[in-house]
């Protein structure tokens, strides 16, 4: 099937019209590289994005109180309430399945005034009292130092964590931090550790402005007594939040003496939803790109199809004579199909090198001048090549089909009287 | 070799039906050198192309060898022509980018003989029509009556029960005629069977026995003294 014969007889007839058997294979390598590029482009710009969730847990729900809007069980609606520290217990307690329950108290924030002060330097800073695992929920290098550890909340340890950027902010260029001490609202606390978060978001700058402290300290030192702020809950890996989120929500009600139907009480941001939200979207994307890249293909294997079909007709004297000579008719159509599949295959894989190339040269130029927002590193996988070289070969197969049937319809006596 | 009984064979053109062979009874024995004449119109062309599995007959029947030849698919047909027939045409009908020696070869890849094997066959059978060194010359580079020859070569290779020959000196003239003629008749010699189709009288003298054909039945079958082609050349 497959001997040295046969391939010469390929390319005697590929390469005795050059021009013709050129331009054939342009449509297919014009089909196929603005699939791999589209594909890539579209991988691009969900490197991107992915990498602006930067190295945030994803199957994460943040969650604050926002005041009932039911009265219950003689309670009034539009009551205000904190959680509690009971609260994250009995969540941890009733709802399998969840990593981290990090309860999370908060000073300061945007607009903040001035909140810390080291000598007589000061600042407006995020300070959050928190517990050891947020650093698992809303991960952060460690330039320096330690961070908050659980006999830190054990013994309300009044020491702090702070960014780089209040780094920036209150010390001198070369000064060292570890042990020294910052005033927040009045209070000091000792400086144990610094850190450096990781996004190409353009909050870059806020997320390393932050503080963070025990939470326990914090309750102490700012009389939240066993109030909660807000909480940061992730899900194990196998199942998701946003499943999970309204079994939370229960418990809370439950806990708190909220109407079991008052959905405005638990206020909740929900960062799973949203991610696969914005996956969907990619995946809407790579749809389309298919779509258009199988179209444009089409036409190209369109082209094929008419060639070979022109080059039947050419050669259907030739064919004539080699069935009087007892050519099985199968081995004609054979013939003829695997001509197709390796015009399809050659310009394929030619089309998908210089889609190869396209992205290499981007990617340099990505690399050279900087990142630009949302877009990185563009690029394809061996499954997408893989696929498209079996779109190739299927092509190829639907190409040569129709001519192949024609080589073989016409009677070797009528292919013999064609002159 | 080859028997024919109450042979017929007619073409529709549109609501009109041609009746082109009607009632033809025919046999030819192992060895014979037989020519088919007659005028264009007679038949002859579609004797011989029944005769070499291009086209069915309608009614009759038609034994090759003692195999029956009938309901015959593309498959069986081409597998068959391979096995027992060999053609050579009035156009030559070689392969133009096949060099001669590929040209003689081509039967025996379709029996799917060995490369080296087949080679070594071709340029025997090019050898003895006496093109041996003009084995790796494609057909263009080939005079008329080299490409006849190559083309006998090429017939003669899958060893075949009979050899059929639709006008073979048609498209040459007198000399290389006979020049072909004398290496059908050294064939024949050899034992090999052969049908000729011509309307050349001269061409139909070399054979053996002449079968003249007019409005599709046979109205002449006669033996002759064999006029040998080797005195002209």
């Amino acid at each position: 099937m497959l001997n040295k014969d046969r391939w010469r007889e390929i390319l005697e007839v590929l390469t005795s019209n050059w021009f013709r058997t050129l331009l054939t294979a342009f449509g297919v390598f014009w089909g196929i590289l603005i699939l791999i590029v589209l594909l890539a482009a579209g991988k691009g710009l969900e490197n991107g994005i992915r990498s602006n969730f930067g190295d945030i847990a994803t199957n994460t729900m943040f969650m604050w109180t926002q005041g009932t809007s039911m009265a219950y069980k003689g309670l009034p609606k539009g009551r205000r309430f904190y959680f509690k520290l009971e609260d994250v217990a009995a969540i941890k307690q009733n709802v399998p399945n969840l990593r981290f329950v990090s309860p999370r108290n908060q000073l300061g924030g945007f607009n903040g005034v001035n909140n810390v002060v080291r000598g007589i330097k000061t600042g407006a800073f995020n300070v959050y009292g928190d517990y050891p695992d947020i650093i698992n929920q809303d991960p952060m290098g460690i330039t320096s130092g330690r961070f908050i550890n659980e006999l830190d909340i054990g013994e309300k340890r009044k020491v702090a964590v702070i960014g780089e950027g209040v780094r920036a902010s209150l010390y001198d260029v070369g000064e060292e931090v570890i042990g020294t001490y910052i005033k927040i609202q009045g209070v000091n606390f000792m400086v144990i550790g610094t850190y450096k978060k990781n996004s190409n978001d353009g909050n870059a700058e806020e997320i390393q402005k932050e503080i963070f402290i025990p939470f326990t300290s914090f309750s102490l030192a700012f009389n939240q007594g066993n109030n909660v702020g807000w909480m940061a809950i992730t899900a194990n890996d196998n199942s998701s939040i946003t499943q999970l989120k309204e079994q939370i929500f229960a418990v809370v009600r439950e806990n708190q003496k909220i109407h079991p139907q008052d959905l405005r009480a638990v206020g909740h941001f929900d960062l799973f939803e949203e991610f696969n939200k914005v996956l969907g979207l990619f995946m809407a994307m790579r749809y389309i790109a298919y779509f258009v890249g199988v179209l444009v293909l089409l036409s190209g294997v369109i082209g094929v199809s008419n060639i070979m079909l022109i080059v039947v007709k050419e050669r259907t004297k030739e064919i004539g004579i080699r069935r009087a000579l007892g050519e099985n008719p199968w081995s004609i159509k054979l013939q003829i199909i695997m001509e197709s599949i390796f015009l399809t295959m050659i310009s394929g894989m030619a089309g998908i090198s210089f889609g190869a190339l396209v992205i290499f040269i981007i990617n340099y130029f990505l690399e050279t001048n900087g990142p630009v927002e949302m877009f990185l590193n563009p690029s394809v996988g061996l499954g997408v090549v893989l696929t498209a070289l079996i779109i190739l070969v299927v092509s190829g197969l639907l190409a040569g089909f129709i001519p192949a049937q024609s080589a073989i319809k016409v009677k070797p006596i009528e292919a013999l009287r064609m002159e | 070799m080859i028997e024919i009984k109450d042979l017929h064979k007619s073409y529709k053109m549109g609501s009109n039906s041609l009746h082109v062979l009607k009632g033809i009874n025919f046999s030819v024995e192992e060895g014979e050198l037989v020519a088919i004449m007659g005028s264009s119109g007679s038949g002859k062309s579609t004797l011989l192309n029944i005769l070499g599995m291009l086209d069915v007959l309608d009614e009759g029947s038609y034994t090759l060898d003692g195999v029956p030849i009938k309901n015959l698919n593309e498959t069986k047909a081409a597998q068959y022509r391979n096995k027992f027939l060999g053609f050579v045409f009035q156009s030559f009908n070689l392969i133009n980018y096949k060099s001669a020696m590929e040209n003689v070869a081509l039967p025996l890849y379709y029996q799917k003989v060995g490369r080296k094997e087949r080679q070594e066959k071709a340029l025997k059978y090019l050898e003895q029509v006496g093109l041996r060194e003009w084995a790796d010359h494609l057909p263009s580079e080939l005079s008329g009556g080299q490409k006849q020859r190559v083309a006998i070569a090429r017939a003669m290779a899958a060893e075949p029960k009979v050899l059929l020959a639709d006008e073979p000196t048609g498209a040459l003239d007198s000399t290389t005629s006979y020049e072909v003629m004398d290496l059908i008749q050294k064939i024949n010699d050899a034992g090999n069977t052969i049908l000729i189709v011509t309307h050349e009288p001269d061409i139909a003298d070399m054979c053996k026995r002449i079968v003249h054909l007019k409005d599709g039945v046979i109205v002449e079958d006669k033996k002759i003294t064999q006029v040998r082609a080797s005195q002209y050349v």
